[in-house]
């Protein structure tokens, strides 16, 4: 066999002289299948959730229809300008003062600004209900101070439109700190220097090249801070704003209409389709902005004085407000509770957080490993676009993939156990549906764009060349992985491993729906406590995911403080 | 080892081709490297010589043809080598450190076959070689670009292969750095008798490292020899403009001979009445500051001394674009004054016009009979 063919005659030659034969990249194999059957499976409930618009609308529907889905409309267009606007002018803020100038504490606040990204948005609305309603310390004091009773003052409510867009603003404004900020760093000082020989100033460069060229970045982090608006469920739903998550929530289990919340889901989907669109396109044009060569270190002015007060101050506050203050009265209030509250279910919810969310993380940093090798080894549009569409539930609120793991596998659990009923004698029961491989399931889709993202920049950072220097240099396949692949793509792994712990620690409109019953995190914990108006006994649950939320903080500051081109990390 | 196995040439390529997505890549390959011999493989960018390179590596799958390395086949028919089995050196256009890894662990990686402390000693001679012993414990990221291309270097060399393959190794570097690089490497390969394959874009690069140039152009070899040979007896005009910097003419054979502005040149072979094209290099196109009867006549535009030969930038009518001589010490005309220019013929090369003409390696040349030869 080995000989065959070596010295080639004449018309071997002809062959090679004229048209070879085309190599083809069109292959049927593991790597290329698998890929797109993990991404079938994950984009199933969306699926699931769309296709209910071709089922004829019911009465509950038109009903619906008629009376509340204007409502929603409206508040969630509401809700979505306040949050934009107030995370772009907080965010933006931040990000240009801690980058272009050095004043009290600016190393502290670089870091600090990320903190209210460990409050999930329901908490902080329970903190602030239970510090300014009418039992509240604000007003009890306000009242022993000046003796005055109910009539004789007026504030405004917390549970309301505006109360739930401040809420929102406290907590999201980060992800418009973090990616302008990475903007901000990105920018070539040549850009800024080259204005400044051009005759502009610093206010006219801050205005015609920072700020446009930070434009994409901006956006981006608002289309995050608004995807999770959409998702939210907690805040709305405690301060009685209609939107979307609350209808779906109150069709599935108030009216036990599972096409009409599925119609709702879809109608929602809609919304996130086009924050998506705008998402992907900054996105892009943001990479597009990062390509001209030499990078140093951004010049930095020093604010003294008054300036600095102020700049220090702008800072200290959306810093105070979403995360000192809310995580002191947590704290005050878990010590105050804490007899009533840590007993051994307690530790049972903290237990289920636990196990739900470190299995939920180490399975989406599995498929997310499988995808981005996939993708490495097989440099195929349908590959990547199947990792692409597989890494799209960070868009889609939890309320809609949860309707959608119900009607997806619904009718698949019931027919199972139907079956094995029949032919056993014993029922399986809802073997997704009705365990936590639901939950679990709902989790990965939900956040499996962390690990992907994560793992597609640990093997960019793996060059094809390094593959190749370890095989030229004797090393199998195999050791390859081992010896190369795996010890650098550990650290980010294990990063977003503990991004998506965290996560889904906070997460609330999915568990609500798809829990198996009477299983109970430390998110319901809080949610079920503040509908029975126990805010104070909400207060432990809620501090532990807040104090668990804190290190992938710290990771991320590293990261971005790592993030400028040019700089090794690693 | 059998006598055979010690006449095998290290590498050798035979009708080898090859595609990317059906678009051809690489076409008729023959080429063969001799034991202890240095190959350049030089052309433009896009031509194919790094897919040749890691077709040989094993890193690319063959398509049509064979690859031997060391008399063994490697690539051909069913057989493909992986390119671990293949005992090569390779050192990328990229570096391809493993950034995980310290200077002296990433030069012991392709040691594992020996003893642990073997393993140790003879990475560390690598490094000692090129200078790096006290880098032993780094990151490679702390390194400079120079010093990382020299671990790159020890890395490929440690595993003591008989072949090694050099994917533009010092194209990231600057002039000078370059230079050193380029022969400390020429001397290891050389001292330890190591076959190899130097893939660059630089003809001066190519003819200062290669015992011999294999100059490729749209995925064909079009000539191939010492660098003596390709300068003084390039086979095409891309050949010729390729290596170096030329004069052009045009004209038409007459008499066996092509007139040009500055006097005619033998064209031998090519029949009367065609079109052809006169290459010189600017060391043919001599200067006389005497009027010299018969000569032609040139206006110095202006006249440079550079090191060992000066570069004198003429004005000739006839020619549109000034014309250029390089000629040997300290002849240094005024700018404005007039000079006598001529050929010498002895240095000029004449090709058929044939095709579209290809100054800048756009078009296939034809190839001349010797072509497969190597």
């Amino acid at each position: 066999m080995a000989e065959q063919g070596l010295f080639p005659g004449p018309e071997t030659f002809e062959r090679a002289g004229g048209a070879l034969p085309a190599r083809r990249h069109f292959r049927f194999d593991p790597w290329t299948i698998g890929p797109i059957a993990l991404a079938a499976l994950i984009a199933l409930p969306v699926l699931a959730v769309l296709a209910q618009l071709f089922i004829p609308a019911g009465e509950v529907w038109s009903h619906l229809a008629e009376t509340v889905l204007g409502r929603y409309v409206l508040n969630s267009l509401l809700l979505g300008a306040g949050v934009g606007s107030g995370t772009a002018f907080l965010g933006v803020t931040a990000a240009w003062l801690v980058t272009f100038y050095r004043f009290p504490g600016s190393r502290i606040w670089e870091w600090a600004l990320l903190l209210p990204l460990t409050m999930p948005a329901y908490v902080i609305a329970y903190t602030y209900t239970g510090l300014l309603d009418y039992a509240g310390p604000v007003q009890t004091g306000l009242r022993d101070l000046f003796g005055w009773t109910r009539e004789d003052y007026w504030l405004p409510p917390i549970r309301s439109m505006p109360g739930a867009v401040t809420m929102l603003v406290l907590v999201l404004y980060p992800y418009v700190y973090m990616l302008a900020r990475a903007a901000f760093l990105s920018q070539s000082v040549c850009a800024i220097e080259a204005s400044r020989t051009l005759g502009y100033g610093p206010w006219r460069t801050f205005a015609r090249v920072t700020l446009p060229l930070a434009r994409p970045g901006i956006i981006a982090g608002v289309s995050l801070a608004l995807m999770e608006t959409l998702n939210d469920f907690g805040t709305v739903s405690y301060f009685a704003v209609d939107t979307f998550t609350t209808g779906i929530y109150r069709a599935w289990f108030g009216m036990g209409e599972p096409v009409a919340a599925a119609q709702l889901g879809a109608t929602l989907l809609i919304f996130v389709a086009a924050l998506l669109l705008i998402e992907r396109r900054s996105r892009g044009a943001a990479r597009y902005h990062h390509t001209t060569g030499r990078y140093r270190s951004l010049p930095t002015r020093r604010l003294s004085g008054i300036a600095g007060l102020i700049a220090a101050a702008a800072c200290l506050l959306p810093v105070t407000l979403g995360f000192l203050l809310p995580v002191a009265l947590l704290a005050k209030w878990a010590v105050e509770t804490w007899e009533n509250v840590l007993d051994a279910r307690f530790f049972m919810f903290a237990g289920n957080s636990f196990v739900l969310a470190a299995i939920s993380a180490a399975v989406s940093v599995a498929v997310a490993l499988v995808l981005a090798y996939a993708q490495r080894r097989r440099p195929d549009p349908l590959v990547s676009g199947a990792v692409r569409l597989g890494s799209m539930g960070y868009a889609i609120p939890g309320a809609v993939i949860a309707v959608g793991i119900l009607l997806a596998f619904g009718a698949f659990d019931n027919a199972i156990d139907a079956w094995t009923r029949a032919s056993f004698g014993f029922g399986t029961g809802l073997i997704v549906t009705g365990s936590i491989a639901g939950l679990v399931f709902a989790y990965v889709v939900r956040f499996l764009a962390i690990p992907v993202n994560a793992a597609e920049a640990g093997f960019a950072r793996v060059t094809q060349s390094m593959d190749g220097a370890a095989r030229t240099l004797g090393e199998r396949p195999g050791g390859v992985l081992r010896r190369v692949h795996a010890p650098l793509l550990a650290g980010s792994a294990l990063t977003a491993g503990l991004l998506v712990f965290v996560d889904v620690m906070k997460e609330l409109p999915a568990t609500l729906i798809l829990r198996p019953f009477n299983f109970d995190t430390l998110a319901i914990r809080a949610y079920q406590m503040a509908s029975d108006e126990r805010l104070r006994d909400a207060a432990a649950p809620g501090l532990l995911i807040v104090l668990v939320g804190i290190v992938p903080v710290i990771l991320l500051s590293r990261a971005i403080a790592r993030s400028r081109p040019g700089q090794f990390g690693q | 080892m059998s006598p055979a196995a010690m006449t095998a040439p290290a590498l050798e390529f035979r009708g080898v081709g090859h595609a990317y997505d059906g678009v051809p890549a690489l076409t008729g390959i023959d080429l063969t490297v001799a034991p202890g011999e240095v190959l350049s493989l030089v052309g433009p960018s896009g031509c194919g010589k790094s897919t040749l390179l890691r077709l040989a590596a094993g890193l690319e799958p063959l398509s049509v043809g064979s690859i031997r390395i060391d008399g063994r086949l490697v690539s051909g028919g069913k057989v493909q080598v992986a390119p671990e089995d293949r005992r090569l050196g390779f050192v990328f256009q990229d570096i391809a450190l493993f950034p995980h890894l310290t200077v002296a662990e990433n030069v012991a990686f392709g040691l594992r076959r020996r003893a642990g402390p073997e393993r140790r000693t003879t990475a560390l001679a690598a490094l000692d070689q090129l200078g790096l012993a006290r880098f032993a414990e780094a990151y490679p990221h702390t390194l400079s670009g120079g010093q990382q291309q020299r671990v790159a270097l020890a890395r490929a060399l440690a595993p003591d292969p008989k072949l090694m393959l050099l994917d533009e190794p010092f194209s990231g570097l600057d002039a000078r750095l370059r230079d050193r690089l380029r022969d400390e490497t020429l001397d290891l390969l050389k001292a330890r008798g190591c076959a190899a394959v130097i893939v660059t874009h630089d003809p001066e690069e190519a003819m200062r490292m290669g015992d011999r140039l294999a100059v490729m152009s749209e995925g064909r070899i079009v000539q191939c020899g010492t660098p003596s040979e390709l300068y003084r007896r390039p086979a095409s005009a891309f050949v010729a403009s390729f290596l170096g910097e030329v004069e052009r003419f045009e004209g038409t054979v007459e008499g066996g001979e092509v007139a040009t502005p500055l006097g005619s040149v033998p064209a031998p072979g090519l029949p009367h009445g065609s079109a052809a094209v006169v290459l010189i290099r600017p060391e043919g196109v001599v200067v006389e500051d005497a009027i010299v009867n018969g000569s032609a006549r040139a206006r110095v535009l202006d006249a440079r001394l550079l090191g060992r030969t000066s570069l004198i930038r003429m004005a000739v009518d006839g020619i549109a674009a000034p014309l250029h001589s390089r000629m040997p010490g300290d002849l240094l005309p005024e700018p404005g004054a007039l000079v006598s220019v001529r050929l010498d013929c002895r240095r000029a090369h004449v090709f058929a016009l044939a095709e579209p003409e290809l100054s800048d390696g756009a078009a296939a040349p034809r190839r001349s009979p010797e072509l497969g030869r190597s």
